[in-house]
């Protein structure tokens, strides 16, 4: 993998982005690179710019000068590799579409929109759902689902869509325990097939195990990097901004779990 | 009974007079009614389906700001074409749709203001211009402006007639070849565009993740709007809102999917139309009037038939697979 990412442009590399709402600078000047095949976690405070970043890179906000590319290319050149899972609060959820229609909505990308759903979309459709443990629940209308469950089919959804590079802003938010290491299970499942996951994560106490590299954010670029160079006390702390002995209680405890696995 | 006439007779409601309110519009007046209901349920019909995707992308009022601020675009395009047919007309207001669609961005865009607000701001300042207008070129704008502010549905069999024919009944009248073509554009565009409606409309920050342009769509869907409301503003006046609004938020009761949806609105747009056509006759007032009001009395019915079967537990009218 290593000597992969050596050759191989970065799944995800982003060079002096700067992002304004308003012309209130909320990012300065990131540099990211994320090589093919990790697990990212982007990590940071409430209001850090996390949902920024990620909208940037997908072009759904102008950048200030910088750059972003996937796999070396400008987005437009890629698009079909990469899929986006907006926040489960972004959307109304008493739309009339029931489960199956949201997932059919990222069967074929841009193409897909322009036709009519085929038995291969639905089919799709189905494995993306039974791989989220939704298939179930195809039939229910959008609005008769628990948080969890919006949360999984909007997964479901980025997963029909085949991509190799998965951008998913707080995947975890509202979903139980289990279902929260079965989620874990099927991204590690695609990072084995070589796909890229870069996702929002607030639990400091899962992210290095969840994670094999992390983004420290708080409107400046922290630190980026494998999580046992990134995730330290140190780190942290800078990135939260003062409550010293909670967040070094983490890294020690991160630390352990890592000697534990033998890392 | 009697103290309920009297109260009657003092609002001065017509007697019901089943003959002449159920039976003579399609007896003795049918020549002039077919063409009515034809208009109602061509411009009904469009606007139902276009209102549905207004009403889940929180634009109910777009319509409404539309049909107001198309005005000042109509008086322009007549002082430089000097010519009301149809085209010159399209034209001028799709021109002014575009730009209160553009007004409304740029205000929402560049301050703190909402949708609602940049939209009140920008139809009620174009109103007033076209009036300004009107009442400034008086002399050459042969615009009738209580027209456009109330239509004239009743007008509509005594248009100009086209070259068509229907049959026994005579040369179609010109405003409803229009509006047959418009019913046309509108629905094909509808259902071409029907996912990328579908998507934007839900999921506007995914859509454009997939690189469909959802502030192209959006502008597209305005610009469609304004011939909408053009067509039927001298038919129906402002109270085009009504036929964009009422149907589908009558259907919305009922349906929990988009093919139900616009089923039920396109089929409450039918029957409302009739029974505007009816309450028309009964009250003796403006048909375009009376279908916006049968189309609100009709919502009301539906919202209590609603809960009542929610209450008795009927689900399969509201779950339906639709
Ligand atoms: N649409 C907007 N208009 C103006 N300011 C915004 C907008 N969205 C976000 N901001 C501001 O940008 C900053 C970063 O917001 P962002 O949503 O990226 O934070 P976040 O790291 O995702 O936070 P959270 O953990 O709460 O999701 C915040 O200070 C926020 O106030
Ligand atoms: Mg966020």
């Amino acid at each position: 993998m290593e000597t992969n990412s050596d050759r191989e442009p970065p799944a995800f590399e982003c060079h002096d982005v700067s992002v304004s709402y308003d012309r209130k600078p909320v990012l300065y000047g990131i540099d990211v690179s994320v090589p093919g095949g990790s697990l990212c976690g982007i990590v940071g405070p409430n209001g850090a710019g996390k949902s920024t970043l990620i909208k940037a890179a997908m072009g759904l906000l102008p950048v200030e000068g910088g750059w972003v590319r996937m796999f070396g290319r400008p987005l437009d050149e890629v698009r079909p590799r990469v899929a986006y899972v907006p926040q489960r609060t972004s959307v109304d959820w008493d739309f009339p579409v029931n489960v199956m229609d949201v997932v059919l909505m990222g069967c074929g990308g841009k193409a897909g929109l322009w036709r009519r759903p085929t038995a291969a979309d639905r089919e799709l459709a189905r494995e993306s759902l039974e791989m989220v443990q939704m298939l179930p629940y195809a039939d229910r209308q959008i609005s008769q689902l628990s948080g969890g469950q919006q949360q999984r089919v909007f997964l479901a959804r980025a997963l029909a869509q085949r991509a190799d590079l998965y951008f998913m802003d707080e995947p975890f938010t509202g979903v139980d325990a289990a279902t929260e290491r079965a989620i874990v299970t099927l991204l590690e499942g695609l990072r084995a097939k070589g796909g890229t996951i870069v996702a929002v994560h607030h639990d400091l106490t899962t992210a290095p195990e969840y994670f094999d590299r992390v983004i420290l954010l708080n409107m400046r670029l922290v630190a980026a990097g494998p999580v046992e160079e990134v995730f330290t006390a140190e780190l942290l702390q800078k990135t939260y901004g003062g409550r010293l002995t909670v967040l070094s209680e983490l890294a020690l405890r991160a630390q352990e779990a890592r000697a534990r696995r033998g890392v | 009974m009697n103290e309920m006439i009297a109260v009657m007779a003092r609002l001065e409601v017509p007697w019901f007079d089943a003959e002449e309110v159920l039976i003579a519009p399609w007896t003795r007046y049918a020549d002039a009614t077919v063409w009515m209901v034809l208009m109602a349920v061509l411009l009904g019909v469009p606007c139902a389906l276009l209102g549905n995707y207004l009403m889940l992308r929180r634009m109910a009022l777009a319509g409404d700001a539309i049909s107001h601020s198309v005005l000042p675009g109509l008086v322009i395009s007549y002082l430089i074409f000097r010519d009301l047919g149809t085209l010159p007309m399209m034209g001028g207001a799709m021109v002014a749709g575009l730009v209160t669609t553009v007004l409304i961005e740029f205000i929402t865009g560049r301050s703190r203001l909402k949708t609602d607000a940049a939209m009140g701001i920008t139809y009620t300042t174009l109103f007033a211009l076209g009036m300004f207008l009107v009442n400034r070129y008086a002399g050459r704008v042969h615009l009738d402006a209580d027209c456009v502010l109330f239509g004239e549905l009743e007008y509509v069999p005594l248009a100009e007639p086209s070259g068509l024919r229907a049959g026994g009944l005579g040369p179609v009248p010109m405003p409803v070849v229009v509006a047959a073509a418009m019913a046309v554009g509108t629905l094909g565009l509808l259902a071409v565009f029907s996912r990328w409606l579908l998507v934007t409309s839900f999921d506007a920050g995914f859509a454009r993740s997939v690189g469909i342009r959802a502030g192209a769509v959006h502008y597209g869907l305005m610009a469609v709007l304004s011939v909408v409301v053009v067509t039927a503003l001298e038919s129906v006046g402002l109270l085009v809102a009504a036929l964009l609004v009422l149907p589908g938020a009558t259907a919305q009761f009922f349906a929990r999917r988009m093919g139900r949806l616009h089923g039920l609105a396109a089929v409450f747009a039918v029957t409302a139309s009739l029974a505007g056509i009816h309450l028309g006759a009964w009250l003796n007032c403006p048909s375009a009037a009376a279908i916006a009001l049968a189309g609100g009395v009709q919502f009301g019915v539906a919202w209590g038939v609603s809960v009542w079967m929610r209450g008795r537990g009927v689900e399969g009218g509201v779950g339906g697979a639709g």
